[in-house]
C-alpha cells in the first residue's frame, strides 16, 4: 500500500500562514501535485493571505517545484496576498539565482525575518 | 575510498519515476566512490534528474512501456552520460528562455537551463531525442556561467 503522510505542515503565526515543507527532496510529480493542492487550499481560505513558504528542511528539488512556486505566486497575487520564501539552503538558493527567480520572489534568511517584515 | 579505474555502465529503464530515482541513486554511488565532492554530486544529480524527466515525460509521455537508454562513465576526472528516449525529439534552440519575464509563466525551459548551468557540456543529437552531458570534477562551471 502506498505510504500516506503529510508533505507540509501549516501553522498560522502572527497573521501569516506558514507552510513548511517536510521532505528533504521534492521531486515526484505526485508529491508536487499534493503540495500544490494543499498550498492552494491555504491561499483560497481568504483573500489577502500572507503566505510564507519555509524551505528549512529542503536539500534538493527539481525544476517542477519552481513551476509550482510560479503557479502559487500567481494565485496569491490574484487574491491580493503576499508571498515570502524563507530558510533556503545555499545550494537551492543557487538554483533560484540561475533561473532568476530571486528577482521574482521575496526571499528571507529565516522565518523570523519573514514574519517580521 | 576513491577508485582509480573508470566505472562505465549501460542500462535501459522503463519511463517511471521509480526507475528515474533508482538510476539517480546508482550514479550518485558511483560518483561518491570516484571521489566526487558534494558540490559535484549535487550538480550532477540535479542535471541528471532533469534529463531523465525530460526523456520520460516529454520524450516518452511517461508511458512505462517506452524505454530510456542510459550510458554513463565516471572516472577520476569527469562524469559523462548519454540519455536517449523513444520520442520524436525536440529543438533545444526553440525552448523559451525562462529567465525572460515574458516566459515566467511558461512551464518549460527551467530544466534545460539548469542542465546547461550545472554541466560543462550539454549537447543534443540532431533528432533531439538524446542528450550528452559532461561535468569535470570540482568544476566551477556554475559560478562562471551565472549572471
Amino acid at each position: 500500500m502506498a505510504e500516506i503522510r503529510p508533505r507540509v505542515s501549516v501553522d498560522y503565526i502572527e497573521g501569516a500562514a506558514v507552510v513548511r515543507f517536510v521532505d528533504e527532496k521534492i521531486l515526484e510529480e505526485m508529491d508536487i501535485l499534493a503540495l500544490q493542492n494543499t498550498i492552494m487550499s491555504v491561499i483560497d481560505q481568504e483573500d489577502g493571505v500572507n503566505l510564507i513558504l519555509d524551505f528549512g528542511n529542503v536539500r534538493f528539488l527539481s525544476s517542477a517545484v519552481l513551476g509550482l512556486l510560479i503557479r502559487v505566486s500567481k494565485r496569491v497575487y490574484e487574491k491580493d496576498g503576499q508571498l515570502k520564501l524563507c530558510s533556503i539552503n545555499p545550494k537551492i538558493y543557487e538554483v533560484f539565482k540561475i533561473t532568476r527567480l530571486t528577482k521574482t520572489f521575496d526571499i528571507y534568511t529565516d522565518l523570523e525575518s519573514a514574519i517580521g517584515d | 575510498m576513491t577508485l582509480n579505474s573508470p566505472i562505465c555502465c549501460s542500462m535501459v529503464v522503463a519511463s517511471t519515476l521509480t526507475a528515474s530515482e533508482c538510476v539517480c541513486q546508482l550514479i550518485i554511488s558511483a560518483l561518491e566512490e570516484s571521489g566526487f565532492g558534494k558540490e559535484d554530486v549535487f550538480a550532477i544529480h540535479l542535471a541528471l534528474q532533469e534529463a531523465l524527466i525530460n526523456a520520460m515525460r516529454h520524450g516518452n509521455d511517461m508511458d512505462p512501456d517506452k524505454e530510456v537508454k542510459i550510458d554513463y562513465c565516471v572516472d577520476a576526472e569527469k562524469f559523462e552520460i548519454w540519455v536517449s528516449d523513444e520520442g520524436k525529439g525536440f529543438d533545444p534552440c526553440a525552448v523559451p528562455d525562462p529567465r525572460r519575464s515574458e516566459n515566467l509563466y511558461k512551464p518549460n525551459g527551467r530544466g534545460l537551463l539548469l542542465m546547461c548551468s550545472y554541466m560543462d557540456v550539454v549537447e543534443h543529437n540532431k533528432r533531439g531525442n538524446q542528450v550528452h552531458m559532461t561535468r569535470y570534477k570540482q568544476s566551477s562551471v556554475v559560478s562562471e556561467k551565472k549572471g
